[in-house]
């Protein structure tokens, strides 16, 4: 529900950088978004073609590089993969779990003519 | 839609200086800007005004002092920065690497309350829930105990009316109604601005209640020393499992209408199991608005939390 808010802000990191760096025409916008963000990267491409209409990544492709969601199992003492936050352990079924990523919400790279 | 800071018809509003009565507006008119170009209220000039600020102190910005600010922000790009100005400028490449959090801007402003916020010893409640839990009554009803002993303000987030800040005013405490348009949640940047239209609150508490939200306001930093989520029986035990990353943030789950509890077969064990296995340090407390069961326990909670501020303060003088 919150993607438009995150797309403005992409949008403000992506003219800032247009600024510094003097570009103007953005092709592709390059995230990376952990499993546990709660973002729906679906959602993301929708809003993000609405907030970059008219700027200089008017048209720009989206493209979401997924991260996987770890976490710290407390019974195991290792770490697990988890795609989900109610999730149990997948080798012990223990829901002591401590996330330790998967909530980034990054902008990794342009890529501009 | 604006571009710079998505404001356009979706445009938040915060009301001006009004908190109690009305003790004289715009007492914050200090213009104590942090360098940034939402500050200036100035009631029906603001779009204006803030537009023109917006394209001076941009250019000027990044012109001259971005990149040292940038530095300062420690964003994660600073090393590739300059290889990046290279790479645009000299070669054919045209990969530029940003690495930068999508809500940065949000997360320097949120540090930027957080610090300000400790500056004034103050303790900031960030409260949550989904629209109709009792977030305003419980306040309401918290806050007649809780000003007793101690300086207490209110910033109510919702997307249109300012019924809830008048609720609150009408206990004798100051608030100021932020409307959010089409926003689905409070941000770090309305907060910095209500703050400003509160009378002084120093060493006191502040409670700032979100737009009615299970899931936006998670990712949403305000400065809050924590986020406290508010959620009633009769909204069933698995409200835990449904919104996972709200109760992952917050440090106090508050389960109100627990007179309820009998009538909509709540199951209060069931609910602690869930929660747990989302957050397993969360705290948890039983609160009834309307019978009053609980409301002590909350308002000693808050009181506890308020002097780990005050010893923390008095272990740095």
């Amino acid at each position: 529900m919150h993607e438009m808010a995150l797309c403005v802000s992409i949008m403000e990191i992506v003219e800032d950088e247009a600024r510094r760096r003097s570009f103007s025409n953005v092709r592709t916008v390059c995230l990376e978004l952990g499993a546990l963000s709660g973002v729906a990267p679906e959602a993301m491409k929708f809003c993000f073609s609405v907030v970059a209409a008219r700027t200089v990544a008017d048209g720009a492709a989206l493209e979401i590089v997924e991260s996987p969601g770890l976490a710290w199992c407390m019974a195991c003492s290792t770490s697990v993969e988890i795609a989900r936050r109610c999730e149990p352990c997948p080798c012990c079924g223990s829901y002591q779990l401590q996330v330790t990523a998967g909530e980034q919400m990054r902008l990794r790279e342009l890529e501009i003519d | 839609m604006c571009i710079e800071c998505g404001c356009g018809e979706a445009t938040p509003t915060i009301e001006p200086g009004r908190y109690v009565r009305a003790i004289g507006d715009h007492h914050h008119h200090a213009h104590d800007h942090y360098g940034e170009h939402h500050d200036h209220l100035h009631g029906g000039d603001e779009h204006r005004c803030h537009h023109r600020r917006s394209q001076d102190s941009h250019f000027c910005q990044h012109d001259h002092v971005a990149r040292q600010a940038h530095r300062g922000q420690g964003l994660a790009d600073c090393s590739s920065e300059a290889a990046g100005l290279n790479l645009a400028r000299t070669s054919s490449e045209r990969i530029i690497r940003i690495g930068r959090d999508i809500l940065t801007k949000n997360d320097r402003i949120a540090a930027e309350n957080r610090a300000r916020f400790l500056t004034d010893g103050l303790l900031v409640f960030n409260l949550v829930s989904s629209p109709g839990a009792g977030k305003t009554s419980l306040l309401v009803r918290a806050l007649a105990e809780l000003k007793r002993t101690h300086l207490v303000g209110v910033i109510e987030g919702d997307q249109q009316t300012s019924n809830d800040a008048e609720r609150i005013r009408a206990t004798g405490v100051p608030a100021i109604q932020v409307n959010t348009g089409k926003g689905c949640h409070l941000d770090a940047e309305m907060v910095r601005r209500a703050y400003r239209r509160l009378p002084p609150l120093k060493h006191g508490i502040l409670f700032i209640e979100n737009v009615g939200n299970l899931v936006c306001p998670a990712a949403f930093d305000l400065g809050e020393a924590c986020k406290i989520v508010i959620f009633s029986t009769p909204e069933g035990e698995d409200k835990p499992l449904k919104y996972p990353d709200m109760f992952a943030a917050s440090s106090l789950m508050v389960i109100n209408k627990i007179d309820l509890a009998p009538m909509v077969d709540f199951d209060r064990e069931q609910a602690l199991e869930y929660v747990r296995r989302i957050n397993p340090s969360i705290e948890v407390m039983n609160v009834s608005v309307r019978s009053g069961e609980g409301v002590a326990d909350l308002c000693a909670w808050i009181r506890k939390q308020a002097l780990r501020i005050d010893r923390a303060e008095g272990t740095a003088r």
